[in-house]
């Protein structure tokens, strides 16, 4: 019993132990390296010396898988855990930023168009709309490197956003006073949002989710030195018990066998415990993370192209496209609704795919109203082109059988989609970060228990000879 | 093809007509050379039935390439239905293409919702006289650009919208007799003193002009060392900061301080400085315009028929309709006319 104690504080008093054989050889005579490396020839032609050459590489294989699975899982486990806290509600966030604002847009033309005086609750969520970008342009720059391309997004976004409010004051303030002016100002507001800021918010948006996808993928990448550390272990420690067979007869070592059955738990551990992880992040990232990735676009499109139906009446004509023979707005209106369009059939596709009932019920509700609200926009227009302008405008901003209120069960399905993808993504990507947890732990107890156990069952066939 | 080969023959026609009379002189060839060619490199020209471009048509034509150094003059009133007139009384509406960003021209009453302004005035006249009611009108708000093509494809019967008479456009479009005089001016804040006028003092200045404007074509031909084209103009990536999609954008930069200077027609400019009392009409017109009720090309019934309605407006001394309009939407940023434009006729 003079080894096990020799080796048994390696792994936790390491630092303390090795600086003594290192000091002691190296500057009194060199001499002492070829010293000891004859001691160990010497014990390798010994049966006992062999012996403890096999224990001493036994209990270090084991000691080395346990130590390479605890650091390498504890890896997978911060980047599981960084897409369930950091990476993914920054993503969100991004999108949360990006929807406002193009939210604020669309409620911006829809109380202009009202008239001077704008009705309170469509005022009310612009106001709402602008303090929370702004809000979560706050949080999000508290969570970015200034010198990273997002830093530099949210810079361009926190610039910008008060120049746009500005001008939809300005907008406000001469529509009120009557003057077309306002008409004019409320087309600058807009042409700055989808100029300038929509796209920096669509560039934070890809930067964050991109960030996410990279710790997705670390979580889920396999831990290939740990599993390979741990069936090297396990073959040598086969290896060992079938020479002590083959010398003694005996059938089993117990100190062998039981470090055998410790490693290979935690082999079978790791390997089913980073399945499962696996499994639940993929999940989080099928069920969840694409959906929602598809949904949000899909959302922001519904509000470019509410935001360009209401500038299509506000400037009636006075922008077009750049070969001058379009309504730019009409144009655009068109090209954003069949984005949605498109977008909605990958969303319920994905929401079929992966057997997500639930999820698709909101998305087949926001196709419906898509419908409805496409139907609608080609009556108003045609009542809008036909000269009759007040029953065109009630039919875009009416309280009802309007492009609004389809506009407005497109965005209610939409929002449910996304809360329903959030519920699945959040609770597979905590089950996939669960499924890792006390791993590391386990892969320490594990690693010293089965290299304790192979040094006692040497012990005992070393006991033999003397 | 077909719609084409009438073209070929009415040009054959016409330069025969040109080199038969020895005495025409060599800008009248010219003139109608290029007339010639007009539509056969026009793809928008099949819209032009052949009803439309018969001998009749191709006469009038003729005759006002022949007198384009006085544009404003046009055919006699008159109250004969011709397929544009009929077309209008058929259909029981006026289609007409009118501004809705021009500040007493043609503007939203965000109030109503309604349309007002001089130019809406007198699109409810033409009305009344045709339909019988002013309220049988279907506006149609166009951009400064589209104002040609909008009458080249059918989409509105006639054009009231401060759009000046000129012989390059009467190459594409009919006009009536001139029914306001206006000029280009330059429009600048008022406390700027640095700019006086359409002169050299707008050197290195930003000058802001509406797309396609005749305020841009001045600029083009004379710029005094002003900056007044964008980057990328006419592309995808306009930046719509200098040439503007609409004359009144030109006031919101203005406001912004993203240019130093406007020039547009001085009666919109009055409508600008009607909404923004910081700023005024710097030095005086450059130029003299006309602006004219537009019809499509040839439609020679309907130009008499507006002719004959202005006929009724300008009627009537200080109490003329269009006295009284002007007084309700003009006189406050134009001040001082007393009079509309006397009517000119070719014959």
């Amino acid at each position: 019993m003079t080894h096990p104690p020799s080796v048994r504080p390696a792994p936790q008093r390491g630092p303390e132990q090795p600086p003594a054989p290192a000091a002691a050889p190296v500057p009194p005579q060199p001499s002492a390296r070829a010293a000891a490396l004859g001691r160990l020839r010497g014990a390798a032609t010994t049966e006992p010396g062999r012996l403890q050459i096999i224990g001493a590489v036994l209990a270090l294989l084991v000691l080395a898988f346990g130590a390479v699975t605890a650091f390498e899982i504890s890896g997978r486990a911060a980047s599981a855990d960084d897409v369930v806290e950091r990476s993914q509600p920054l993503s969100a966030d991004a999108a949360g930023i990006y929807r406002s604002l193009a939210d604020a847009d669309a409620a911006a033309a829809s109380g202009f168009l009202a008239g001077p005086q704008e009705p309170r609750a469509v005022h009310e969520q612009y106001v709402k709309d602008i303090e929370e970008a702004s809000r979560l342009l706050v949080k999000a720059a508290a969570n970015t490197d200034a010198a990273t391309t997002s830093g530099r997004e949210i810079t361009t976004l926190n610039e910008g956003l008060p120049r746009y409010a500005g001008l939809i004051e300005r907008a406000r303030a001469a529509n009120r006073q009557g003057l077309p002016l306002g008409g004019a100002y409320l087309r600058y507001a807009n042409q700055q949002m989808s100029g300038e800021l929509l796209p920096a918010a669509e560039r934070l948006y890809k930067a964050e989710t991109g960030r996410l996808d990279g710790d997705h993928r670390s979580a889920r990448a396999w831990p290939w030195f740990s599993l390979g550390a741990g069936v090297v272990a396990l073959a040598v420690l086969v290896w060992a018990q079938r020479r002590d067979h083959r010398r003694t007869n005996r059938v089993f070592n117990h100190g062998l066998v039981a470090a055998t059955a410790a490693a290979a738990v935690l082999l079978l551990w790791l390997a089913v415990g980073h399945t499962v992880a696996r499994a639940d992040l993929a999940e989080a990232d099928s069920h969840g993370q694409r959906s929602m990735d598809v949904l949000n676009r899909a959302r922001i499109d519904s509000l470019k192209a509410r935001a360009d139906e209401n500038l299509t009446v506000i400037a009636r004509g006075a922008v077009l496209t750049a070969d001058g023979k379009n309504d730019k707005y009409e144009t655009d209106y068109t090209a954003g609704m069949k984005a949605l369009g498109e977008e909605l059939a990958a969303a319920a596709e994905l929401a079929d795919d992966t057997g997500d009932a639930e999820g698709g019920k909101p998305v087949a509700a926001a196709s419906e109203a898509v419908k409805e609200w496409q139907e609608r926009h080609r009556t108003a227009r045609k009542t809008d082109d036909s000269g009759d302008y007040e029953s065109a405008l009630e039919q875009i901003i009416g309280q009802e059988n309007s492009t609004g209120e389809s506009f407005k069960k497109v965005d209610d399905a939409l929002r449910d989609a996304l809360a329903h993808e959030q519920d699945d993504f959040t609770r597979a990507a905590r089950d996939g970060r669960g499924a890792l947890g006390g791993l590391p732990v386990g892969a320490a107890v594990l690693a010293v228990l089965g290299a304790v156990a192979a040094v006692v069952g040497i012990n005992r066939r070393l006991s033999e000879f003397r | 093809m077909t719609a084409r080969n009438p073209g070929t023959g009415r040009g054959r026609l016409r330069r025969l007509r040109g080199w038969g009379g020895v005495t025409a002189m060599a800008a009248a060839c010219a003139v109608t050379a290029s007339l010639t060619l007009l539509p056969l490199s026009h793809p928008g020209d099949d819209v032009f039935g052949p009803q439309v471009t018969g001998p009749g048509a191709a006469h009038a034509q003729q005759a006002r390439a022949d007198a384009c150094t006085d544009p404003e003059a046009s055919l006699r009133p008159g109250e004969v239905d011709g397929d544009a007139v009929r077309k209008i009384k058929e259909r029981g509406k006026l289609i007409a293409g009118v501004d809705q960003n021009s500040f007493q021209w043609g503007f939203r009453n965000p109030e109503s919702g309604d349309l007002e302004g001089f130019d809406i005035d007198l699109v409810r006249a033409i009305a009344k006289d045709i339909l019988g009611d002013g309220g049988k009108v279907i506006f149609r708000a166009i951009p400064t650009n589209q104002r040609i093509a909008a009458l080249e494809n059918d989409k509105v019967d006639v054009v009231v919208r401060t759009m000046t008479i000129n012989c390059a456009r009467l190459e594409q479009v009919s006009f009536s007799t001139a029914y306001f005089q206006a000029g280009q001016q330059v429009l600048a804040a008022k406390e700027d003193h640095s700019i006086t006028g359409f002169n050299s003092t707008l050197d290195g200045k930003r000058v802001c002009t509406a797309e396609g404007s005749t305020a841009y074509e001045a600029l083009e031909k004379e710029s005094f060392g002003s900056v007044f084209k964008d980057e990328h103009d006419g592309t995808a990536a306009d930046e719509d900061r200098l040439t503007v999609p609409n004359q009144l954008d030109c006031l919101v930069r203005l406001q912004l301080g993203e240019v130093d200077a406007v020039v547009t027609d001085n009666a919109l400019a009055a409508g600008q400085a009607a909404q923004d009392p910081a700023v005024e009409l710097k030095g005086d017109p450059f130029t003299t315009e006309y602006y004219g009720v537009a019809t499509k090309k040839g439609a020679d019934d309907l130009v008499a028929r507006v002719n004959k309605v202005l006929v009724d407006y300008r009627a009537g001394g200080a109490d003329s309709l269009w006295m009284k309009s002007y007084r309700e939407w003009l006189e406050d940023g134009l001040p001082g006319i007393e009079a509309p434009p006397a009517p000119k006729y070719r014959d």
